[in-house]
């Protein structure tokens, strides 16, 4: 079954198109890494699914039932630079923002929701942070606040913006770990995604994008140079392994 | 009881309840919305009182919060539709609170009402200005409908407390799970209203900016927890009452002012000696380690 399936997206901004005729399927279970040059609309393109942003036309649907009626199975990863890290809260408190929906808004939350969150916590090895101030963490700690958060909503199908970008070590390998266990877990995740090198390894399927959908599919099938050329325009800087750079790129 | 305590917990509930109500702006980065709101909201005091010929204070109340709403809602579209959100503050603010004066200037001797008490309130005349049922006296009007504002401001801040929190620090991780973010946004701008226009008797729409944007200002530099600061902004407004009413006193001065000062003051102390931010101690503990 598809897990996601987008018909005739279209977004405008400032009457300029930023992405048209987006239709792709996810199907259940696969790990989909969005790439495409800078200004291609990943990052549109997700949150338009998520209806955080304004749509032209289009219709999304989460197993085969329109996006407004799923939306509890949906889990989210931001830009961290999206949010207000000043905002005066702690780590935990963070990552049972991700119960609200399940808890009930007006309820507290219970014992057993807080021991959930801080198993989340440590999944990330974040487990000793709970306490803290999250101004007082590090960006890559941060985004595995994210990260924990995310486990927390205990989604089927999970969203995440470019987690990748500007972190360490230690939470790359969470990022990696999780989205290991989330297949395994029979989850759906979809990546927007910067790093070419690193496509292969991570990801099953890969949505080209450049305004449009340039291909969707298989990484082993998709991810060619052929078709990064029609993504990038012949803008790939360099390709160093993998099926790319056994077709000969430089 | 007295004048003078009339005036003090006058004084001590235009504290608390903007402070609490102001404190959830200063954290949205709303500062200059609150200060839009106080300017405002004077249309719908002069509006109500071209629509009920008295300067009651449901009326009041009911112009305030719609003005305030619709200058929330004129600086929004502004901003969506390309004007940054600061000029579209300002165009928007200015407008409406020049609508206002032109609107006092038709109502002329009237009724007391006149820019000058419009912008700078006057808290001394509130103990005469009494509630009064069937001839029984039951205190000034404006400690009434600050009581009754505070009270609302509380009863939908706890009733939304984690939409309220959630909206704040991730709008869109909100949107995503359902919050009415919308809906909260005028929901905190129909609060901030209804406290402007019930401290606005005290002390005018200039230094209720004061009261609305300084305890919580304050406040934030002294915690890091969302509840705590809520609490803590409210016993700062108090304390900036108390605190200005007696220096207003001892020096015979404008007791609106004094307690504006007063704000000030703490906030300044936070400023320097904050156990977690202050300038003061940031700047020893740079020292203990070079």
């Amino acid at each position: 079954m598809d897990a996601l399936s987008v018909k005739n997206l279209a977004v405008t901004y400032d009457k300029q198109p930023v992405l048209e005729n987006v239709s792709f399927s996810v199907p259940e279970g696969s790990l989909t890494g969005i790439i495409g040059p800078n200004g291609a609309g990943k990052s549109t393109l997700i949150k338009s699914i998520l209806q955080l942003l304004p749509t032209l036309s289009g219709n999304v649907e989460v197993f085969n039932q329109p996006y407004k009626n799923q939306k509890k199975l949906i889990g989210y990863v931001p830009q961290r630079s999206e949010v207000d890290w000043e905002f005066p809260t702690n780590a935990l408190d963070v990552v049972l923002m991700g119960r609200y929906s399940h808890i009930g808004w007006f309820k507290q939350a219970s014992k057993k929701e807080v021991e959930w969150a801080k198993t989340c916590l440590d999944k990330v090895g974040m487990a000793a942070f709970a306490k803290r101030q999250i101004s007082q963490l590090s960006g890559g700690q941060q985004q595995r606040v994210f990260l924990a958060r995310a486990l927390a909503q205990d989604a089927k199908v999970y969203f995440m913006d470019e987690p990748f970008s500007g972190v360490d070590a230690a939470t790359e390998n969470a990022i990696i770990k999780l989205m290991k266990q989330w297949k395994a877990e029979g989850k759906t995740v979809l990546v927007v995604h910067h790093d070419l090198q690193t496509v292969e390894d991570y990801f099953d399927h890969v949505l080209l994008l450049n305004k449009t959908p340039i291909e969707y599919g298989e990484t082993q099938v998709v991810f060619t140079l052929n078709n990064l050329e029609k993504a990038y325009g012949g803008k790939i800087a360099f390709l160093q392994k993998g099926t790319a750079s056994s077709q000969g790129v430089k | 009881m007295t004048y003078t305590l009339w005036i003090i917990l006058t004084g001590c509930l235009v504290g608390l309840t903007c402070g609490v109500t102001g404190s959830l702006l200063v954290l949205r980065k709303m500062s200059m919305l609150a200060d839009a709101i106080s300017h405002t909201v004077l249309l719908g005091i002069v509006g109500a009182f071209f629509v009920s010929h008295s300067l009651n204070g449901l009326p009041m109340l009911i112009g305030a919060g719609i003005v305030g709403i619709l200058t929330a809602f004129f600086v929004e579209s502004l901003h969506s539709s390309g004007v940054q959100s600061d000029a579209a503050i300002g165009v928007v603010f200015t407008s409406l609170f020049a609508l206002g004066v032109v609107l006092i200037s038709f109502i002329g001797d009237q009724v007391h009402l006149d820019t000058k008490h419009a912008l700078m309130g006057e808290i001394a005349f509130v103990p005469w200005d009494i509630l009064e049922i069937n001839g029984v006296s039951y205190g000034p009007i404006a400690v009434w409908m600050l009581g009754i504002v505070f009270i609302i401001s509380i009863i939908l801040i706890w009733i939304f407390y984690k939409q309220i929190k959630i909206s704040t620090f991730d709008p869109q991780f909100a949107k995503l799970i359902g919050v009415p973010v919308v809906f909260i946004h005028y929901l905190l701008m129909t609060m901030v209203s209804l406290s402007t226009v019930a401290a606005f008797d005290s002390v005018g729409a200039i230094l209720v900016v004061a009261m609305l944007i300084v305890p919580g200002a304050t406040a934030y530099l002294l915690t890091d927890r969302f509840f705590i600061l809520l609490c803590l902004s409210g016993v700062i407004g108090i304390l900036s009452a108390i605190v200005g009413y007696t220096l207003a006193v001892y020096w015979n001065v404008s007791i609106a002012g004094a307690m504006a000062c007063a704000a000030g003051i703490f906030f300044l102390f936070a400023f320097l000696f904050s156990p977690s931010n202050g300038l003061v101690v940031r700047k020893i503990k740079n020292l203990r380690y070079s």
